[in-house]
C-alpha cells in the first residue's frame, strides 16, 4: 500500500486507534490515558497538517476497498472533506485537553475517552468519505458513538435522552439507508463528484429524484437539526459538557451540516438542485430554522439549553448558504462551518467552566460573574457579539456573504431573515452579558470550587480562550491567503465552474 | 480416495464430528482435546471445500454407488457459505463450553450431542437427495432437543418436549412430501428433481407439505411458538448453535427446495411466506421489546430474523437475492451467537439475565456488553457488518424487481430490531455505585464472544469475495432456470 492510500487511513486510525487501547485501560492509569489521548489528537493534527500541505500542491490521497460489486468504501481527499477534518482535528486537540480537566476524578473516564475517539474517527470517516455510502457508513458510526457520550452521566434523566437522541438519529439513519438506496438504483454509482451525479438522470425523473433528495436531506437534517427535526438536540444537553461542545461544533450537528453540503453539492450537483426547485425548498426550512431557533433561544433560563437552541439556529446558516445558489453565499455558509465551530465550542466551554467551578447553570446565577471568573466572560462575550455578528468577528463575515450572496441571487427576503435573527441574537445575549458585567456579583455561588489564584483550571481555562482568540482571528484576517473563508471561497468557486 | 481429493473433504466433515462423538462417550476425560481437534479440523476442511466450489460444484458418491441407489453428497458455493459458518460457530462455542458447563454442572452428555448435531448438520448441508436430508434433519431435531434438555430445569424440559413435538409434526410432514414427490416422479436426487418436477399438481402438493413442515422447523411466525423456550432455557453454548444454525438448517433445505424443484411455484405461496416473514419481523420485535429477561429478548429476535429471510420466496427470481440470503444466513449466525454467549457470560456472572440489572456487569464484563452491543449492531444492520451487505441486496433485489413494499419491510424490520437492542444497552450505562459482586466469568468464555462478535462486525469488509463465490451459477438447481445471467 502507498502513501498515497494509507494516509487518509492513518488520519483514521490515529483516533481509532488510541480509543480502542483506552477501552481497556483500567480507570486509574489515568498517565497513559492522557499520553494516549493527546499523542493520538496530535498525530492527527499533524498528518492532516501534512495532507493539506500535500494536497495544495496537487497531491491526491485515495483509499478503496470493494464492498460489494460495483460499490466501494472510499476515504480521500477533497479541498471540502479537508476542510472540515482540519476543523475537527484542531478542535477535538482543543476538546481533549479540555474533557481531561473538566472530568477528572470522575467514574468511568475509560469509557468516556473510548467512545470519544470513536467519535472523532468517525467525523474525520464522515469528512473523508468518497462516496455517499462511506459517508452513510461514517454517519451511522457517529449515531452510537455518540450515544454513549450523551448517557454517560447514568442518570433517569441522560438515559432518556438517549432514548430520544437515539429514536431522531437512527430514525434520520434509515432514511438516509432508503434515500441512497433508491438513489444507487437509478445513478448506479454513488460517488461526491463536483457537480454532481444526478445530471444525466434528470429527465423524465425529477419527482423520484426529488423523492430522494427530500429522503436525504430529512434525514441528514435529523443531525443537521433542521426544525421540525431538531427536538433531540435540546434534550442531549445532559450529556458532560466537553461531549456538548464537541456534538455542537465539530461532530453530530456539523456532520448533518456537512452533508447536506454533500448532497446538494457533489450528490445532486447545486444546478440540479435548483433546476428542481430544491435548493429553494431547503433555503426556505434553513430561514424558518434561523428564526424558530432563535425565538426558542429566547425563552430559555438556562444556559446550555439557550446554547443548544442558539446552535439549533445558527447551524441553519450553512444550509442557507449553499442552498442560495449563488457562489457567495455557498462561500458564507461553508465558512460558517468554521466560524460557528469555533464560536460554539467556546460558549460551551464557558458554560463548563461556569459549572464545574461555581456550579452555575441557570442564566440568574450568571450576576457579576464578569468579575470572578473575568478571562472566561471575556472569552464569553467575544463570541456572543460573533454570534450576533458584529464585525470583526467571524460571525459577522458569514452574515455579510449570506446577505450580499441573497442579493446577488434576486432572494432579498434571506436579507431581512438575517436582520431579524440577529435583532434576536442580541437580544437573548445582551441582557446575560448586562448582568455578567453590571450587575453586582452574588455573595455566594452555588458550588464554589478553590483554584488557588487562578479563576479556574487552567485545563479548563487555555482551551476556551484559545478557541476564542481563533473565533476572533479567522474574522479579523478573513482575507489572508488560506484563512477559512478563502478556502470556502475556493471550494464554493468550484461547484460553479463550468 | 486420497487426501488432495475434494470428495473426500465432504465425507470427512461429516466423518470427523461423528468418530469424535463416538471417542468422548468412551472416553469422556479427553472430551475437550477431541472436541477441539474436530472443531479445528473441520473448520478447515470446510475453508478449504469453500475454496474449491469457488471454481464449480463437486460431487462425490459415496462408497462410488453413486444416485439412485448410493448416497451423494454435493457442495457448491451455497454449502461452501453454510459449512464455513456452522464451523466457524462450533469452533466458538467449543472453546466456550468448558467454563460455562463447569459452572452449570451440566454432564458430560454435552459433547457428544453437540458432535452429533455437527455431524447431522454438516450431513445436512452436503446432503444431494430429499430422502438423505429428511433423515439429516431427524438426527439434527433430535440432537437439539437433547441439548436443550441438558439444562437442568423443568422449564428447559418442557421447553424440550415441545420442541421434540414440533420436530416430529414437521418432520413428517416433510416426509409425506418426500413420498409423493417420489411417487410421482421416481426420483429423490435435487437435480433430477429438479428438472422433472414441472407443474403438475403432485408437486403442488408435495410443495405445500413440506413447506410446511420446515416452517415449523425454520420457527416462521405463527410456527414459531416452540423457538422463545427452547432457546432461551437451553445452556448459553447451546441456545448459540441453535439460534445461529440449527433454525438455518430447515431453511436452507427450503432454499434448495425453492431455487430447484420449486422454482416455478405459483407466485402467490411465495407471498404468503414473505407476508409471513413480515408478520414475523414484527411480533418477533414487539415482543423482543416486551421481555424482562435477556435470553428470550435474544430469542424473540431470532424470530424478527428468521422473518427477514422468509423474504427470500416473493423475491425469488431477483438477481441479487440469492447472494443477500446467504450473507444474511452467515451473518445472523456469527451475531446472533456472540449474543447468546455475551448472554451466557452476564447468566454466569449473576445467576440470572434480568435485563434491569445488567448495569451491575458494567464494571466486571466490559468486554462481554461490548460483545453483546457489536452483536446487537450487526443484528440491526448498520455498516461495516455482514447484515449490511446482506440487507443493502435484500433492497436491491426489491427494487430490481419492482416490488419496493419489501424494502420498505426491510428497513423497518431494521429499525424495530434497533429498539429492542438499545433497550438493553441503554441498561448498561443505568449509574451505579456498587456493582453486584459475581462469579468470576473464564477468559475462554469472554474472548470467544468478544472475538465472534468482531468476526461479525467485520464480515461486511470480506463480503465482496464471498458474494462473488456465491454469485456463481449453483449448479443443478438454479442455473438451469437461467436466473444467474
Amino acid at each position: 500500500m502507498s502513501l498515497a492510500q494509507a494516509l487518509p487511513l492513518l488520519i483514521l486510525a490515529s483516533s481509532l486507534l488510541p480509543g480502542l487501547v483506552i477501552f481497556v485501560l483500567p480507570e486509574r492509569s489515568r498517565g497513559a490515558r492522557t499520553t494516549l489521548n493527546i499523542g493520538g489528537a496530535v498525530v492527527k493534527l499533524g498528518l492532516v497538517i501534512w495532507m493539506v500541505g500535500q494536497s495544495v500542491q496537487g497531491v491526491h490521497y485515495e483509499f478503496r476497498a470493494s464492498l460489494l460489486p460495483g460499490l466501494d468504501m472510499v476515504v480521500r481527499s477533497s479541498a471540502l472533506g479537508l476542510f472540515f477534518v482540519g476543523l475537527s482535528a484542531l478542535l477535538w486537540l482543543v476538546t481533549t485537553v479540555y474533557a481531561i480537566g473538566y472530568l477528572e476524578d470522575s467514574p468511568h473516564r475509560s469509557r468516556f475517552f473510548g467512545f470519544f475517539s470513536i467519535c472523532v474517527t468517525a467525523t474525520a470517516g464522515a469528512a473523508l468519505a468518497g462516496n455517499l455510502l462511506t459517508f452513510l457508513a461514517f454517519y451511522e458510526l457517529l449515531t452510537l458513538a455518540t450515544y454513549p457520550l450523551v448517557v454517560h452521566r447514568g442518570t433517569d434523566e441522560a438515559r432518556h435522552a438517549g432514548r430520544v437522541y437515539l429514536a431522531y438519529t437512527i430514525g434520520g439513519g434509515a432514511l438516509v439507508t432508503i434515500g441512497t438506496f433508491w438513489l444507487y438504483s437509478i445513478t448506479g454509482t454513488l460517488e461526491f463528484e463536483p457537480g454532481g451525479i444526478v445530471a444525466p438522470f434528470v429527465d423524465g425523473r425529477a419527482r423520484v429524484l426529488s423523492a430522494i433528495f427530500v429522503l436525504l436531506v430529512a434525514g441528514i437534517g435529523v443531525k443537521a437539526a433542521l426544525v421540525p427535526l431538531h427536538g433531540w438536540l435540546p434534550t442531549a444537553m445532559i450529556a458532560p459538557a466537553p461531549v456538548s461542545a464537541l456534538l455542537h461544533a465539530v461532530a453530530v450537528v456539523k456532520v448533518g451540516a456537512f452533508g447536506l453540503i454533500r448532497v446538494i453539492f457533489s450528490t445532486y450537483g447545486i444546478e440540479v438542485a435548483t433546476g428542481l426547485g430544491l435548493a429553494q425548498g431547503l433555503a426556505v426550512v434553513a430561514a424558518i430554522t434561523i428564526l424558530f431557533g432563535s425565538l426558542r433561544a429566547l425563552a430559555q433560563t438556562n444556559l446550555k439549553r439557550l446554547l443548544a437552541y442558539s446552535t439549533v439556529s445558527q447551524l441553519s446558516y450553512i444550509a442557507l448558504g449553499v442552498s442560495l445558489g449563488v457562489p457567495v453565499a455557498a462561500a458564507g455558509g461553508i465558512v460558517h462551518l468554521v466560524h460557528q465551530g469555533l464560536m460554539k465550542i467556546t460558549l460551551f466551554f464557558v458554560a463548563g467552566n461556569l459549572a464545574e467551578t461555581l456550579g452555575i447553570h441557570e442564566i440568574r446565577d450568571m450576576r457579576g460573574v464578569g468579575r470572578r471568573m473575568p478571562w472566561t466572560m471575556a472569552a464569553f462575550t467575544l463570541c456572543a457579539f460573533g454570534m450576533i455578528g458584529t464585525p470583526p468577528m467571524a460571525g459577522f463575515v458569514t452574515k455579510w456573504y449570506l446577505g450580499v450572496g441573497a442579493i446577488e441571487a434576486g432572494a432579498s427576503w434571506v436579507v431581512w431573515v438575517l436582520v431579524a435573527s440577529s435583532l434576536l441574537n442580541a437580544a437573548y445575549f445582551l441582557p446575560i452579558l448586562r448582568i455578567v458585567w453590571f450587575d453586582d456579583p452574588r455573595g455566594d455561588w452555588p458550588q464554589e470550587r478553590n483554584f488557588g489564584g487562578a479563576e479556574t483550571s487552567l485545563m479548563l481555562l487555555l482551551p476556551t480562550l484559545f478557541t476564542a482568540a481563533a473565533a476572533l482571528a479567522v474574522g479579523l484576517f478573513a482575507s489572508l491567503p488560506y484563512s477559512p473563508l478563502e478556502w470556502a471561497r475556493l471550494i464554493a468557486t468550484r461547484q460553479y465552474a463550468p | 480416495m486420497s487426501a488432495a481429493d475434494p470428495g473426500a473433504w465432504l465425507v470427512w466433515l461429516v466423518m470427523s464430528p461423528l468418530i469424535a462423538a463416538i471417542l468422548v462417550f468412551l472416553v469422556p476425560r479427553i472430551a475437550f482435546g477431541i472436541a477441539c481437534a474436530n472443531a479445528l479440523c473441520t473448520t478447515a476442511l470446510a475453508l478449504a471445500v469453500l475454496d474449491r466450489v469457488a471454481e464449480g460444484p463437486v460431487r462425490y458418491a459415496l462408497g462410488g454407488w453413486g444416485a439412485p441407489l448410493g448416497i451423494d453428497l454435493y457442495a457448491d458455493p451455497l454449502t461452501g457459505v453454510m459449512l464455513v459458518g456452522a464451523s466457524f460457530v462450533l469452533l466458538a462455542t467449543t472453546f466456550y463450553a468448558p467454563g460455562y458447563l463447569a459452572q452449570a454442572r451440566i454432564d458430560a452428555l454435552y459433547w457428544p450431542l453437540v458432535l452429533i448435531l455437527q455431524a447431522a448438520l454438516n450431513a445436512l448441508f452436503l446432503a444431494a437427495d430429499i430422502f438423505n436430508i429428511y433423515v439429516t434433519l431427524e438426527l439434527l431435531g433430535l440432537s437439539a432437543v437433547g441439548l436443550v434438555a441438558l439444562a437442568d430445569r423443568t422449564r428447559a424440559i418442557a421447553a424440550a418436549l415441545r420442541y421434540l413435538l414440533a420436530s416430529l409434526v414437521a418432520s413428517l410432514a416433510y416426509l409425506l412430501g418426500v413420498a409423493i414427490l417420489y411417487h410421482s416422479h421416481g426420483v429423490l436426487d435435487l437435480v433430477a428433481l429438479a428438472d422433472s418436477a414441472t407443474g403438475t399438481p403432485a408437486t403442488w402438493a408435495a410443495l405445500g407439505l413440506m413447506t410446511t413442515g420446515l416452517a415449523i422447523k425454520g420457527a416462521l411466525f405463527p410456527m414459531h411458538f416452540w423457538l422463545p423456550g427452547a432457546h432461551s432455557y437451553a445452556p448459553a453454548p447451546v441456545s448459540a448453535l441453535l439460534s445461529a444454525l440449527v433454525v438455518k438448517a430447515p431453511f436452507y433445505v427450503l432454499l434448495r427446495l425453492w431455487l430447484g424443484p420449486f422454482f416455478d411455484a405459483p407466485p402467490e405461496v411465495g407471498d404468503l411466506l414473505g407476508v409471513l416473514g413480515v408478520a414475523a419481523i414484527i411480533w418477533g420485535s414487539v415482543q423482543a421489546l416486551r421481555q424482562d429477561r435477556l435470553k428470550l429478548l435474544i430469542a424473540y429476535s431470532t424470530v424478527a430474523q428468521i422473518g427477514f429471510l422468509f423474504l427470500f420466496f416473493p423475491l425469488v427470481k431477483a438477481h441479487t437475492i440469492v447472494q443477500g440470503i446467504t450473507l444474511l444466513m452467515l451473518a445472523h449466525a456469527l451475531a446472533k451467537a456472540a449474543m447468546f454467549l455475551a448472554a451466557g457470560n452476564i447468566i454466569h456472572y449473576l445467576g440470572h439475565d434480568r435485563i434491569h440489572d445488567l448495569h451491575r456487569v458494567a464494571k466486571e464484563l466490559p468486554l462481554t456488553l461490548a460483545a453483546f452491543g457489536i452483536g446487537g449492531v450487526c443484528i440491526i444492520g448498520l455498516p461495516p457488518s455482514g447484515n449490511f451487505i446482506a440487507k443493502w441486496l435484500l433492497i436491491e433485489a426489491a427494487f430490481d424487481s419492482g416490488e419496493w413494499g419489501w424494502a420498505v419491510v426491510v428497513v423497518t424490520g431494521s429499525l424495530l430490531s434497533a429498539a429492542y437492542v438499545f433497550r438493553v444497552i441503554g441498561h448498561a450505562f443505568t449509574l451505579d455505585d456498587v456493582p453486584e459482586a459475581g462469579n468470576r466469568v473464564a477468559r475462554p468464555m469472554v474472548w470467544t464472544a468478544f472475538l465472534l462478535s468482531l468476526v461479525a462486525l467485520t464480515l461486511g469488509l470480506f463480503a465482496a469475495p464471498l458474494l462473488e463465490v456465491i454469485s456463481m451459477p449453483v449448479a443443478g438447481t438454479a442455473d438451469a432456470m437461467g436466473i444467474f445471467p
